[in-house]
């Protein structure tokens, strides 16, 4: 069910909320956190449909504010989409125009789900400081996106200079199964020790910049960046040893191939994330990412950026 | 540099692994599943399924292999079209080619039965070539999903071609499935057997209950909250019941289900598991060992009544309409003789000879053809001092209760008087009520995914030792042993009924009544 309802404010949305719960049925049941998604206007539906997927896992109350243009005359349009339309939440998409238009807290006060924790998710446009934004306060998590981002290394690198305790970004979120991968051969690995990586990935891709820099931050030895065409994602892995490199290639978009020494060559499915997997990911834990914290802090500035073309090795 | 000792060998810690890393989760290291009865309910129903949806979520190894054993002239690939099929029935996740492609892989079939020694000769072989090929690197779990009658031959099978014996730094495990005996003898001499092959702690005994994510609330409901446990004790608890109630009849397994009971079939294993998750103390750690102590601990202080016969009841149902449906009785049913004395109801009280629960009766019943399908354990509370609400009937606002659903519909009640709008002060019993389906995921792991990979990763807490399951004899023998003496035929109960008048009274003689779950 979608009730539209233009020109308003906040407190007529509650209230109407309220009344659809008395008029029966819809009831906002176990929700376990409010998700506030700050966007703008023509992007709001691709993190939608990932919010409310995202739902079924995590119920909870999503708010999508939109903004929708700062020129406009101040105003919001707020739409309620409930039921079928949701997923196993609630979506209240505000439309704000002119001075509106800007995220607040006051604007979703009103909104918010009494005791539960806030996440804040910028799927496209990342803010300067997400942690000093109106919202970005008051929220338990904050979740940005370096990869949408026009510059990502630099986005990373912001970041850096603005990580706070409750910070995370996708593009580390699109890396845990390599990272489960890697931690698991290694796991099986004789205690040889790791004398130097190479990390191959897009060159326009943060995500191989932050696993470069957590190889960095934990084997304390040089790591080498491989860069293959934009838009590849994630290539390969490999783990320099005196007893046998570790390989972890993926050549195509799905299946990896595990090279180990003295063990036969392993595929593993090892697709790309869809958005709302990693979304679904970062709601499972509420508390800080400490080792995100620290490969920011200190892996990204050891890390040579500097990367070779796969033809230079 | 710290020291990890994963497969007995000391090699420095992995640089990756950071206990603050919680997004790595675990996975099962190089192994593989020798699945014995790949044609059985339970392996095409459950276990195949499980083990899909494992590699689905990421969580089975690259080098995973599923090896069937059974008596069909089966090719590697007959067999893998079998799992094929019986993931795509009942799967829980969705079927993903490139997932299958990769786990299919490493799927054999292994044809013969259990008495053959080529067999085992042509699994042996096949472990190898797995070991070499795939990468499984010596660790194999024998999943022994076959009738409980076979398990001491299976078990001199491995054992005699050295299928059960690990070398330095690998693991062999067994896994398997209840009954674990029909009495406290029987219990021990299957324990014997399957003892005398692997090691203790190589033996997994399932009971899927305790791989249900309910189950495992119960612990967090009460430990990790304030407001539960000070009130969990004889101070504030009049009594608990704990239900496991099923809509249906024998459904097939008719030659099972004859001559074990309900008694025997449920109360003995997963209601005195869900008994000792409810009453035992705070364990220190969630440890294997420490968990178990607790339970084990509890178990023990368990006491029968005096007098059995008016402190337990047993069913058998008839034949009736039940939910617009005509069904027959236990006695008419297909493989049943017409003359069978077995239950298909069961209740019992037992007492907990505690500080924390004297005087606190513990109310158990199981049966079939209930009026619906449910398993709860409900906590209920003593009456509040009346001083304010006189002209009230009792009934209307009652005892408190804590009521943990553990099937269907998962979740957790709390039952308290609250007053009713408009009237003086009228005050009537009202629910709260927490449902997983409604504040976590819609589809959380089936307890067979949580069982396999901690068989796999070795990881013990969720599985009954021995001496929990001779505790359990302990306390149903006495009673077994008491019907059976009788002689006398269970009391007929209607089909979609709660059971024979007779567990009513049970109640009724200590001045309490059944809930209706
Ligand atoms: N089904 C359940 O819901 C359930 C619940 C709790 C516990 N359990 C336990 O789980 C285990 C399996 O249950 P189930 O219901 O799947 O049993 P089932 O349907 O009776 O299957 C038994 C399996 O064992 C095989 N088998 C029996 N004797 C054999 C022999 N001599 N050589 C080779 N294979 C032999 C059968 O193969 P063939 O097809 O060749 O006969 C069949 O695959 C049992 O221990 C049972 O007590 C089951």
């Amino acid at each position: 069910m979608i009730i539209d309802l233009p020109n308003t404010t906040t407190s007529k949305i509650s209230k109407e909320i309220t009344n659809m719960r008395h008029r029966g049925g819809v009831v906002a049941l176990g929700r376990v956190l409010t998700l506030v998604v700050i966007t703008k206007h023509g992007y709001e539906e691709e993190a939608i449909e990932a919010a409310n997927e995202a739902s079924r896992e995590h119920p909870c109350r999503i708010i999508v504010l939109v903004d929708s243009g700062r020129d406009s005359a101040d105003r919001i349009d707020g739409q309620i989409r409930v039921g079928g339309d949701a997923g196993a939440s609630e979506v209240i998409v505000l439309r704000g125009y002119g001075r509106l238009a800007e995220e607040s807290e006051s604007l979703v006060a009103a909104l918010l789900l009494p005791d539960a924790p806030i996440v804040a998710w910028w799927p496209h446009g990342a803010p300067k400081d997400a942690g000093d934004t109106s919202i970005g306060r008051i929220a338990h998590r904050r979740i940005t996106d370096s990869g949408n981002e026009p510059d990502p290394t630099s986005a990373l690198y912001r970041l850096r200079e603005t990580y706070q305790a409750g910070d995370t970004d996708l593009a580390w979120t699109r890396l845990t199964n390599w990272r489960i991968q890697l931690a698991a051969a290694l796991d099986q690995a004789d205690g040889s020790p790791v004398t130097g990586v190479t990390v191959e990935g897009a060159s326009d891709s943060p995500s191989t910049v932050l696993l470069a820099s957590w190889l960095t931050l934990a084997f304390d030895a040089p790591v080498t960046i491989v860069a293959d065409p934009a838009g590849t994602g994630i290539r390969r892995v490999r783990l320099h040893r005196a007893t046998g490199d570790i390989q972890l290639y993926r050549p195509g978009l799905t299946v990896a191939e595990l090279t180990q020494p003295d063990q036969p060559n392993q595929r593993i499915a090892l697709p790309r994330r869809s958005l709302q997997d990693c979304l679904s990911e970062e709601l499972r834990r509420l508390d800080a990412d400490e080792v995100f914290g620290e490969v920011l802090a200190s892996g990204l500035p050891r890390t040579n950026l500097r990367s070779v073309q796969p033809s230079e090795r | 540099m710290p020291e990890n000792d994963i497969g007995g060998a000391k090699r420095p810690a992995n640089p990756l692994r950071d206990p603050r890393d919680r997004r790595l989760n675990r996975i099962a290291g190089p192994s593989s599943l020798v699945l014995f009865g790949v044609t059985g309910d339970l392996a095409r129903k459950k276990l195949m399924p499980a083990v899909y949806d494992l590699a689905n979520r990421g969580l089975l190894p690259p080098s995973f292999a599923l090896v069937g054993f059974g008596r069909r002239d089966w090719e590697h690939e007959d067999f893998a079209e079998e799992v094929k099929a019986a993931v795509k029935a009942h799967a829980r996740t969705p079927f993903d080619e490139a997932v299958w492609a990769q786990l299919s892989e490493g799927v054999r079939f292994v044809r013969g039965s259990f008495d053959e020694d080529d067999a085992f000769l042509r699994l042996k072989d096949t472990l190898e070539e797995l070991d070499a090929k795939r990468g499984t690197r010596g660790n194999h779990a024998f999943y022994l999903s076959i009738p409980p009658k076979a398990f001491e031959q299976v078990c001199r099978q491995l054992s005699k071609h050295g299928l059960a014996q690990a070398e330095d730094g690998k693991w062999r495990r067994v896994v398997i499935e209840k009954p674990f005996g029909h009495n406290l003898e029987s219990a021990r001499q299957l324990n014997e057997i399957v003892e005398s092959v692997f090691p203790a702690d190589a033996v997994f005994r399932i009971d899927h209950y305790l791989g249900k994510e309910t189950v495992q609330n119960i612990l967090a409901l009460r430990f990790a909250n304030q407001l539960f446990e000070p009130l969990w004790n004889a101070n504030y608890v009049d009594h608990v019941q704990i239900t496991m109630a099923e809509d249906i009849g024998t459904g097939g397994r008719a030659g099972y289900y004859d001559g074990v009971g309900a008694a025997r079939d449920v109360i003995q294993n997963h209601l005195l598991q869900l008994l000792a998750l409810t009453a035992m103390e705070e364990p220190i750690s969630f440890n294997a060992d420490d968990l178990r102590a607790e339970k084990e601990k509890v178990l023990a202080a368990v006491k029968l009544p005096e007098d059995l016969s008016t402190h337990s009841a047993r069913g058998q149902f008839a034949g009736g309409w039940q939910g617009g449906e005509l069904v027959q009785g236990y006695l008419e049913e297909e493989g049943i003789p017409a003359d069978s004395t077995t239950e298909t109801y069961a209740a019992i009280r037992v007492d907990i000879n505690t500080r924390r629960w004297s005087g606190v009766p513990f109310y158990l019943r199981a049966g079939k053809r209930l009026g619906r399908r449910v398993t709860e354990i409900a906590v209920v509370f003593k009456r509040a001092p009346n001083l304010l609400f006189l002209d009230q009937h009792e009934q209307e606002f009652g005892q408190n209760a804590v009521v943990i659903r553990v099937q269907p519909d998962e979740g957790a009640t709390i039952r308290f008087g609250s007053k009713v709008p408009g009237t003086q002060m009228e005050v009537r019993d009202v629910s709260m009520d927490f449902g997983y389906g409604h504040s976590f995921t819609e589809s959380s792991p089936e307890a067979y995914e949580r069982l396999i990979l901690d068989v796999l990763l070795g990881e013990p807490p969720l599985f009954p030792r021995h001496e929990e399951v001779e505790l359990s004899w302990k306390i149903l023998d006495p009673f077994e042993e008491y019907w059976a003496s009788t002689g006398a035929q269970p009391e007929p109960y209607a089909p979609g009924s709660w059971g024979p008048a007779s567990a009513d009274e049970l109640l009724a003689r200590d001045g309490r009544s059944w809930r209706r779950p």
